[in-house]
């Protein structure tokens, strides 16, 4: 069982002031393995507690990023899964699958994680799941109304990948759980 | 050399004292065992000569002090025991007075005193007053104290206290404090009489001497405050103004110390509370090296714990007027003491604060006092330097903060920036650190356009540069964390009512475009967002409200918000600016407001042409622009096509081939909209294709020619992926035939000799052909339309 939090455009300091007093309890140091991140965090400071979190960080460059080193997209295998990571704004149009399902076959990876739009989905095609965790903060996006403050956390075990979507709702955390399966063989 | 002389032959002298008490100890008990009246008076009296000495500092006479009592009380029980004696106690109290010396007379006096009491042949208050009256006969000061001391002793048991059994006729708990008071003041004079001993030079060691025999007179405040008939009334009748008086008198700066500390710790808070007045109208009288404000904050330390545990006796405060009665006793303090620094006199005020914050809470009039006191001691100085002050200063107030945990309630607090206002720049800045902190902390809403008028008021010193200070001086990191926390702090200022979130937003405004080139493109982002929150606040609400001038429209707003971005172009930060821009005009698109998207998107364009010149930056920048172009719907035909063709120049024209072909095939969506009233231009997008792929088959030769093989297929397998995109969508110039030949000719590329072989190209065409295969395998229409594609 390998725990992978996904989340990305908290957009500190431009759009929000910090991660939800309820989510920061719930990330606690020593309990995921690692963090994929979609980017647009967009300070120094939130790459430093995010790396307190969980020492092994990857991250994707939004367009809001005040480092500018972060990489366009990134691939890395957790177990059986190849994941990778964009910020989409380079992806257009803007939260089409299809053209993410372009990307994911680009990068040949299981699962795409993807952000931009800051609203959560999590959609399986041809080419393996497409998972966007939203805004960890909830903030403001051109792209979408009411933005809740969500993030995702995959649990990895074999050939199998639990998806949690935690999503704040009027001041209470829900959870959601999404299953997926990947056939054994790589995708030639 | 001296020193180490007379300390060696102290302890000479007081070992040749201890073997004299020893000596004549041993025939003390010979005659007490003996019942020898005679010779165990003979025997004491000479035990108790060695306590004569003028030779030994208190702390060494102490220890001869404690062999003589523990032989003293021996002689008491012996005295008890009129069988063993057979002298009758009247007779013993005069018998002993027949001792040569009087300190061992009077010693002796004593230890019959307390038999004499015991027995109660006479009134316990007689013997009392003859026994303190009599101890006048010794005028040294150590010896005196500790004589007394000793009568204080052994008395301690047989004062006639309510419910005691020496109470009795004539004799009440009156005597006995009179007794305890007498005793009292004459300790204090011979303690104070000490002070004028020594010679001046040795003022060090006489202070040390005074210090250690400090608990001997403090103790009779004690027992007073044992004494079970000593009430409230007594207490502030008799007690205490006999106790101020002796120690007003003394003019003694370390006995007055003392001993209204010592007032202070041994009677309870609520004698305090009523006799206030009294208390602090002492203080002025006192000798000026007197450490008046630590009394005083002991004092206010000791009614705030009292407030706190005792919550009941809240009512009591306010009717005895405490803080009033605290607040003008300080005053004067201050007045009186003219030489006082000023790092007292804030000490002295942040303890009445404290005290007020304890106290009285509720009461934000008293705590603007406190403040309004400050600012009127700080004035007429120079902005303050010295770091204690300042020091005492940001406690004064952090103080409010953390009480009321609500930086609204300090911000109504008159007085509270006009402290502010007299720290230097570096402090100020600090104590504005630590008013955002606060807010961030405890999550407070700022909601009013005055509320945060005052705030930022407060904060200037991290808005912009004060005189006398420039942004170069500052550590870049320090800088940075400021002001990413004066950003944080914008989204803590919110209104539910449109019209006042529109006042807040000019507010801040107003405050921030003072900032400077270095802080613009830290505040300016935060604002912008707020703006375009509250438009869409606005967007979605029901209608305009008819026939009313309203302030807050979304169209004013998007002219506000071209102000705000345009200042960007001082830092200049054409990059930030491109990036609001564009959000400012899928905003406007949203509030169906034409004119304004397509101004922003003529500033975006402006900026992207002059300003945009880092060919990595034009790559992001022109797919932000084709992105958010992409979803625009509220553009009529001419404005599109302007916008559309601008675009898609810019795209051909970035540095790099693979940039351009994906940016030109990325342009292929603004022709093609999915949703019902949406473009679908198949014919443009077949262009833009077709474009794209010229651009890639050119990139594919250049690399043929300066490195002599082929470059990976991957632009010619993403642009095949574009083509399957729109065929599916039913763009009917996308046919089967163009897919195929597509097909083709990457297979043909992938296999001819000069192709270097990519692992990543190659997957990425394999999964293409994947995808092709599981379209054509779901049957249907789907199924259908990819039949003719062979692969």
């Amino acid at each position: 069982m390998v725990l992978v939090l996904a989340l990305g455009d908290l957009h500190i300091p431009h759009r929000a002031s910090d991660l939800p007093p309820k989510f920061k309890s719930m990330l606690v140091p020593g309990k995921i393995q690692h963090i994929i991140c979609t980017g647009n965090l967009s300070i120094k400071e939130v790459h430093d507690y995010l790396k307190t979190v969980c020492p092994d960080l990857h991250i994707a460059r939004g367009e809001y990023d005040e480092e500018i080193r972060y990489p366009e997209t990134k691939t890395l295998t957790i177990g059986q899964f190849k994941l990778g990571v964009c910020h989409g704004h380079q992806v257009i149009p803007w939260g089409d699958l299809d053209s993410l399902a372009m990307l994911q076959r680009q990068l040949d990876v299981d699962i795409l994680v993807t952000g931009h739009t800051h609203q959560f989905t999590a959609y399986k095609h041809e080419a393996g799941v497409v998972i966007n965790p939203g805004s960890a903060t909830g903030s403001y996006s051109s792209i979408t109304y009411d933005v809740n403050p969500s993030f995702v956390l995959m649990d990895i075990d074999g050939l199998r990948v639990v998806v949690y979507v935690y999503e704040l709702i009027d001041g209470e955390v829900k959870v959601d759980k999404i299953d997926f399966k990947k056939t054994t063989g790589s995708n030639t | 050399m001296m020193i180490s002389n007379g300390i060696e032959d102290e302890e000479k002298w007081l070992a040749e004292g201890i073997a004299g008490i020893q000596h004549n100890a041993f025939y003390l008990h010979r005659a007490l065992d003996s019942n020898n009246l005679r010779e165990a008076l003979k025997y004491s009296a000479l035990l108790l000569s060695e306590l004569r000495t003028s030779r030994l500092s208190p702390h060494k006479y102490y220890e001869l002090y404690m062999r003589a009592f523990d032989e003293l009380r021996r002689l008491e029980m012996f005295f008890k025991d009129e069988n063993r004696h057979g002298c009758s106690v009247v007779d013993l109290y005069e018998l002993v007075q027949h001792a040569g010396n009087i300190l061992p007379r009077l010693y002796l006096l004593c230890t019959v005193g307390s038999v004499y009491i015991k027995s109660k042949e006479a009134p316990a208050k007689d013997v009392l007053k003859d026994l303190v009256e009599m101890c006048r006969g010794v005028q040294h000061p150590v010896r005196g104290l500790f004589l007394r001391s000793y009568l204080a002793q052994i008395s301690r048991d047989e004062l006639p206290d309510i419910a005691s059994e020496y109470e009795g006729e004539g004799d009440t708990f009156m005597d006995a404090v009179e007794f305890v008071l007498q005793n009292f003041a004459e300790m204090n004079k011979l303690w104070v009489r000490m002070q004028h001993q020594g010679p001046l030079r040795e003022r060090e060691k006489l202070d040390k001497e005074r210090n250690e025999l400090r608990d001997l007179v403090g103790k009779n405040l004690h027992v007073l405050s044992q004494i079970e008939g000593v009430d409230l009334e007594i207490y502030r009748d008799t007690v205490l103004p006999r106790v101020l008086e002796q120690v007003v008198n003394c003019k003694d700066e370390l006995a007055q110390y003392y001993l209204m500390d010592c007032i202070i710790q041994v009677f309870p808070d609520e004698y305090h509370l009523q006799t206030l007045e009294t208390l602090l109208g002492a203080c002025p009288q006192l000798q000026s090296a007197v450490d008046i404000k630590t009394v005083l904050s002991r004092l206010m330390e000791r009614l705030s714990n009292y407030a706190a545990s005792s919550p009941e006796v809240l009512p009591e405060f306010l009717q005895v007027e405490a803080f009033t009665k605290l607040s003008n006793a300080i005053g004067k303090v201050i007045e009186a003491q003219v030489d006082m620094p000023i790092v007292g006199a804030i000490t002295l005020y942040v303890s009445l604060l404290t005290f007020t914050l304890h106290v009285h809470p509720d009461r934000l009039d008293y705590v603007d006092q406190v403040l309004g006191a400050c600012v009127k001691k700080l004035s007429g100085k120079a902005k303050l330097e010295d770091s204690r002050v300042t020091k005492q200063v940001v406690a004064l107030l952090s103080a409010p903060l953390d009480k009321y945990n609500d930086i609204v309630t300090a911000l109504t607090l008159s007085n509270y920036p006009r402290v502010m206002d007299h720290l230097d720049a570096a402090t100020n800045k600090v104590m504005a650190m630590v008013i955002i902190q606060s807010i961030m902390k405890n999550n407070t809403c700022v909601s009013t356009s005055d509320k945060v008028e005052v705030l930022f008021e407060l904060i200037k010193g991290l808005i912009k540069d004060i005189e006398g200070t420039s942004t170069d001086e500052l550590d870049e990191e320090d800088f940075k964390e400021e002001q990413n926390s004066v950003a944080r702090l914008m989204h803590m200022l919110y209104n539910d009512d449109p019209e006042e979130m529109l006042k807040i937003i000019n507010t801040v405004w107003k405050h921030i475009m003072a900032g400077g080139p270095k802080r613009l493109p830290f505040t300016v982002p935060p604002l912008v967002f707020s703006a375009l929150k509250l438009v869409r606040r606005l967007q979605v609400q029901d209608g305009d409200v008819a026939g009313e001038e309203v302030p807050a429209t979304p169209k004013k707003i998007f002219q506000l918000l071209n102000q705000i971005i345009e200042a960007l172009s001082v830092v200049p930060s054409p990059e930030l600016a491109l990036r609001l821009y564009l959000q400012c005009a899928e905003a406007a698109n949203d509030c169906d407001l034409e004119p304004v998207a397509y101004e922003f998107f003529t500033q975006a364009f402006v900026l992207y042409e002059e300003e945009v010149a880092d060919s990595k930056a034009q790559v992001t920048a022109i797919h932000l622009i084709i992105g958010t172009l992409q979803r625009m719907n509220v553009f009529g035909i001419e404005n599109r096509d302007t916008l559309t063709h601008k675009a898609t120049g810019y795209s051909a024209k970035l540095l790099k081939k693979p940039d351009q072909c994906r940016a030109v095939y990325a342009c292929s969506h603004l022709f093609w909209v999915d949703d019902q009233d949406g473009t679908k231009d198949g014919e443009r997008v077949l262009l833009c294709l077709k474009r794209s792929l010229r651009i890639a088959n050119a990139a594919q030769q250049m690399v043929n020619v300066t490195r002599g093989s082929s470059g990976p297929v991957t632009l010619f397998v993403e642009i095949l992926n574009k083509y399957l995109y729109f065929f599916e969508k039913g763009s009917p110039q996308i046919t089967g035939a163009a897919i195929q030949g597509l097909i083709e000719l990457i297979k043909t590329e992938m296999q001819s000799d000069s192709t270097t072989s990519n692992p990543a190209s190659d997957a990425f065409f394999a999964s293409t052909l994947r995808y092709i295969r599981f379209q054509k395998q779901k049957g249907g229409a789907m199924g259908e339309k990819y039949d003719p594609i062979k692969l």
